[in-house]
């Protein structure tokens, strides 16, 4: 049995056929996992320095040399890695006296430090599965996002006290802005809002909680739908991005909401990651430095702040390490603009834009596929990744503790 | 997909019984059904019916891949979420510590699996679909989100 790495849902019933040291033929992997394991034989980087194939040790000491050269180097990405990794970044951070973040700083950062700092309430998957009987999909797709999400865990599987799944024992929700697949497999759970209109939404359920009269969506509806709230034996809240962009500052409101609905019955977040090791970064993070992500290690001291998160540290940084990430893809023209100006340096597995416009590319293993290790998943199970094929390239921890060695 | 009544609109509607049914609208039920074929209504076959035929043809071309219980699977819709699989009751009560709770199949039982990211049908037989005391049961196909499964 293979884990997949394809999303935070660590998917560890994977059979895979190998035919000369090639996958030939997968089982019960979705879509997004597919393309996951079909990677290993698609756009591999290759090692590259100054715009020159190089060896890849060669690349190693030209990338640390950036490194340590640098006064305010930047560590960033992280979420595709193992712990073991991690952990790597953090002490190769540490030393340099750098600024370390993920994509969880302008992704599900607000609500993972809530969790993680224990402010929120949040359970497993295996919890949802055996006894979760009231789920609500929150700016949340789980059927475009993370395919086995419904099927493995939440809605559709048979658990310990709801034998009867989905069919009788299971009630689901979604809240979203447009009908997504989700939407549709929810059916009469569907809950239209306009974009922006969660804290709106947040309020009705709210009032209705308190006996008084929604302000949006239809009155009937509302009470119904908070009614089936009250009974539940055990919610389950799955947050995507959608709530989280769309609340910005006022998260507080949805803590309220979660704490109302605490009082009468369990209700539990569990964030939608997307990436499959995001939580593993910002709980190592945390663990190690008080802080999720946007930490500085200036002075030798861990400082977190927004300052470090790359939004801001793109400005003040002179040489930058990604890892595992393509921010020049997934960020704004205008930083990626800003990145295209300083040193870069690349670990990837895979060629991405980030990658061509580094001065120094290190090939690594695709992780979970080539190389082992740990991760946890989106509700922080640890899960031992075991490779399947041999690769070429080193790991990112092997990678990682070589530029240590040297800088 | 092609419904009983548009196939009925393509037969002769002479009700011959030739082809050993009392209706045409019999025999269009049961071209759907895969209990007849095409060349079992003799006068569709003369040239007077033959854009009839033509037409017929046509549309039932895509049922050539349906399985004995009428299942169709358009792999490049399919996102291998494993809904179906899981929400299968024939795949539940053969496999209860495999697809039932959630994880690829264990048993070899199992009407459907995800195959390299696609839904594969592997014992129609087992199917609640199949069979003359057939149940409408349509479980995989109404949890499918991008309607990747249907029956005709």
């Amino acid at each position: 049995m293979a884990v997949c790495t394809g999303c935070s849902l660590l998917c560890d019933d994977i059979e895979v056929t190998l035919e000369s040291g090639r996958i030939a033929r997968t089982k019960n992997l979705c879509r997004k996992g597919l393309g996951r394991f079909r990677s290993l034989y698609s756009e591999r980087a290759s090692p590259r320095a100054d715009g020159s194939e190089v060896d890849v040790g060669d690349a190693i000491s030209r990338a640390a040399e950036i490194l340590s050269g640098a006064k305010r180097p930047l560590l960033f990405g992280w979420s595709n890695s193992t712990l073991e990794a991690q952990q790597a970044g953090i002490a190769l951070a540490r030393k340099l006296g750098g600024v370390i973040d993920d994509t969880s700083s302008f992704c599900q950062g607000p609500l993972m430090e809530l969790v993680i700092r224990g402010q929120m309430p949040t359970g497993t998957l295996d919890d949802v599965r055996n006894f979760g009987d009231t789920l609500i999909y929150w700016g949340s797709d789980p059927t475009s996002s993370h395919p086995r999400h419904m099927s493995r865990f939440s809605y559709f599987p048979r658990g310990e006290k709801l034998q009867k799944g989905f069919e009788e024992d299971r009630t689901a929700f979604a809240v979203d802005v447009r009908e997504s697949p989700t939407a549709k497999i929810v059916a009469d759970g569907y809950f239209q809002i306009p974009p922006g209109g969660d804290a709106e939404f947040i309020e009705a359920i709210l009032s209705v909680l308190d006996g008084k009269m929604p302000k949006v969506q239809d009155k009937k509806r509302m009470i119904s739908f908070v009614t089936t709230l009250k009974k539940a034996k055990m919610g389950f809240i799955f947050p995507g991005l959608g709530l989280v962009y769309s609340l910005k500052d006022r998260l507080d409101l949805f803590s309220q909401l979660v704490a109302r609905l605490n009082e009468g019955v369990p209700f539990r977040v569990i964030p939608m990651v997307g990436h499959y090791n995001m939580r593993g970064f910002n709980q190592t993070l945390f663990e190690q430095t008080g802080g999720i992500n946007q930490v500085s290690f200036a002075d030798g001291e861990a400082r977190r702040g927004q300052e470090n998160g790359i939004i801001s540290a793109l400005d003040s940084c002179d040489a930058a390490l990604v890892v595992g990430s393509d921010p020049v893809s997934s960020l704004p023209a205008a930083f990626a603009r800003k990145l295209a100006k300083i040193p870069v340096v690349v670990m990837d597995p895979h060629r991405n834009l980030t990658a061509d416009l580094a001065r120094v590319v290190i090939p690594t293993a695709l992780s979970g596929l080539e190389a082992g290790g740990a991760a946890l998943r989106m509700d922080g199970v640890r899960v031992e990744l075991a490779p399947v094929v041999e690769g070429a390239s080193p790991s990112d921890a092997e990678v990682l503790a070589r530029i240590r060695e040297v800088v | 997909m092609v419904g009983a009544m548009e196939i009925y609109q393509l037969t002769p509607k002479i009700n011959c019984k030739k082809c050993g049914l009392p209706t045409c609208m019999a025999f269009a039920v049961a071209l759907l059904a895969k209990e007849k074929n095409i060349e079992d209504c003799t006068p569709l076959l003369e040239p007077k019916y033959e854009a009839k035929l033509k037409k017929l043809r046509e549309v039932m071309a895509p049922l050539a891949s349906a399985s004995e219980t009428g299942l169709i699977i358009h792999d490049e819709k399919c996102y291998g979420c494993g809904n179906c699989v899981v929400a299968c009751p024939v795949n539940v009560a053969n496999d209860p510590r495999g697809s039932a709770i959630g994880l690829g199949p264990k048993s070899d039982k199992v009407i459907l699996m995800v195959e390299d990211g696609v839904v594969k049908c592997l014992n129609p037989k087992e199917c609640r679909r199949f069979g003359p005391n057939r149940i409408m049961c349509n479980l995989c196909t109404s949890t499918c989100p991008s309607k990747a499964i249907e029956f005709v």
